[in-house]
């Protein structure tokens, strides 16, 4: 596997921002009762860290050390307020579902996170990679923390409306008897926990073998 | 060949008979009037229901016990584990409830921490109120008891007193205390219970709650068929007094001394027997909060302990909006066992203040 293609699927799996890096972890449990919103959150997250990793990698020799992070925080802030203002425009339902989730998408430590320790260092086609992979990453991990609590915790599945179909999905018997703590705020952090232990101990399996 | 006189071995010398195993089946065995009465008043139904959490249970267990290769399935902790879910639901629960609960209790409250000893709350506790806050309606909704079932008005058996009485109060009915609350709704009474009210002046409801001819839980309508199950374990020296003795008054006295505020009856208004034996606080006081692993070690933490589990038994039942004040308090408490295990350390024999003093001074 070449080099590139490394950066890119890194974040998949290996180093999954949520379940290895442990990054981002505010939205993934204040969001994650609905896939919709899972769905929503990961493309704001995907737009803002591809661009502050491009912006960032683009001026990594011109920002001076000593004020790094707070020329990182302009930048990404910059990007929040545009993606912020676009789902307000188009998405509405989701930007409401979001709430103050998506504005403190500058304060997400992954894409910080990557700023520092990825893109002040590499360059633009690298950090472009490394974005898309996190990103992707994130998405995953995110998605499939809200299916789960969603699927048990109120019975359906939530996608967005197209054409005739209204975008839920109901589960025929966990929606008349929802397991309800999953979708309330212990249900983010059973999930999370046993999802962190399930993939922890599947690469260490992996390691012994 | 004579045989050696002398054996030389290591410490302990002295061994009891007493294991994980005999004392989890002595708090089974001291659980059956309870169970009995329940079984009685609420019929064949509350058997089934008791039987699947059983069931599950030690299922979950041995599968569990099977992937981390230790045998603990009859050491009778998963199945006291399961009675305690089963005498904690109500008797007309749908059956994959008690189901749920009890692969909860099982898998994340003791296993995932590491087995019987590690975990840091009550397993049957968490099961309970991770069912509760899932399935709020089906857990608090209730069936009359036997003997009262041709009396009590269906509007009232599916609920429990404590429940009315709050539903009342919060409502606007002011200015009386909760027995009589309850009889201004028409909540019946046992001719049994009646006949002794006259005899002693004390309220006939709150006869009928001590001996369990109220609407609950299956295991915890019985304040007498508990108060038996518990003298007998502490005469068989399973537990000690101080958790559930504590627990008990401390409970009383602030429900008696501000238990009366919420319905206008001002300071010390409150009922001091009724809210001992209403709701699951004997089933909590005795067999829960005096689990071995979830309280503390010292007798001076054990009374702080249950002091609190009082006092937070008191705030969520006068003050709070939700039920299950019992069950959230001692889970409560139980996160602060290991604080009050930690700043709470019995006297070491032969220490005195100046002894520490002078050490302290020495390493000054």
């Amino acid at each position: 596997m070449n080099k590139g293609s490394k950066e890119l699927t890194k974040g998949f799996f290996k180093e999954n921002p949520i379940f290895v890096l442990m990054l981002g972890l505010c939205p993934v449990l204040g969001v994650s009762t609905q896939v919709s919103n899972a769905i929503g959150m990961s493309a704001g997250v995907l737009f803002v860290l591809l661009f502050s990793n491009i912006i960032i990698s683009g001026l990594r020799h011109v920002i001076p050390p000593s004020i790094h992070i707070p020329a990182y925080i302009v930048v990404i802030a910059t990007l929040v307020t545009i993606t912020e203002m676009v789902m307000h425009a188009f998405v509405p339902a989701v930007y409401s579902a979001l709430g103050v989730y998506l504005p403190l998408i500058v304060v997400n430590c992954i894409i910080l996170g990557r700023a520092e320790a990825f893109a002040s260092k590499n360059t633009i086609v690298d950090s472009i990679l490394d974005a898309l992979g996190m990103a992707i990453g994130f998405a995953l991990g995110l998605t499939l923390i809200a299916l789960i609590r969603e699927l048990f915790g109120s019975g359906t599945i939530t996608l967005f409306p197209m054409g005739d179909f209204s975008g839920v999905i109901n589960i025929p018997w966990f929606y008349d008897n929802p397991i309800r703590v999953l979708s309330l705020a212990p249900g983010a952090l059973l999930i999370m926990g046993f999802l962190k232990a399930f993939f922890d101990w599947n690469s260490s399996r992996k390691k012994d073998r | 060949m004579n045989k050696p006189t002398l054996t030389v071995s290591s410490s302990p010398h002295l061994h009891a008979k007493t294991d994980t195993a005999s004392i989890m089946w002595s708090v089974s065995i001291a659980l059956t009037p309870a169970v009995l009465w329940g079984v009685y008043v609420f019929g064949i139904r509350s058997l089934l229901v008791l039987g699947v959490s059983i069931i599950t249970a030690m299922v979950c267990e041995y599968f569990l016990g099977r992937l981390y290769k230790e045998s603990t399935l009859w050491d009778g902790s998963a199945f006291l584990t399961g009675l305690l879910v089963g005498m904690n639901m109500s008797p007309s629960i749908p059956l994959f409830i008690p189901c749920i609960a009890s692969v909860f209790a099982i898998f994340v409250a003791k296993w995932v921490f590491g087995g019987l000893g590690a975990n840091w709350a009550n397993p049957a506790l968490s099961g309970r109120i991770f069912v509760f806050f899932s399935f709020t309606t089906p857990m608090s909704s209730f069936v009359a008891p036997r003997t009262l079932a041709s009396v009590l008005p269906d509007a009232l058996s599916s609920a429990t007193p404590l429940s009315l009485s709050k539903t009342a109060v919060s409502g606007g009915t002011l200015g009386l205390d909760g027995s009589s609350l309850l009889s201004s709704m028409g909540y019946p009474a046992t001719d049994l219970a009646q006949n002794i009210s006259a005899m002693t002046g004390i309220s006939a409801f709150t006869i009928d709650t001590f001996l369990g001819n109220v609407a609950g839980c299956i295991g915890e309508v019985s304040s007498l068929a508990l108060l038996i199950g518990g003298i007998y374990l502490l005469a068989r020296q399973i537990i000690t007094w101080h958790i559930p003795v504590t627990y008990l008054l401390s409970t009383a006295l602030l429900s008696w001394m501000f238990g009366g505020i919420p319905s206008g009856l001002g300071l010390f208004g409150g009922s001091f027997l009724s809210s001992m034996f209403s709701g699951g606080l004997m089933l909590g006081a005795i067999f829960m909060a005096t689990d071995y692993v979830t309280s503390p070690i010292s007798h001076k933490g054990q009374f702080v302990y249950a002091i609190g589990c009082g006092f937070f038994t008191f705030l969520f039942r006068y003050f709070g909006s939700m039920p299950e004040a019992v069950s959230v308090s001692i889970l409560l408490m139980n996160i602060f066992t290991p604080m009050i295990d930690r700043y709470i350390i019995p006297r070491k024999f032969g220490d005195t203040r100046e002894l520490r003093k002078k050490q302290k001074e020495a390493r000054a």
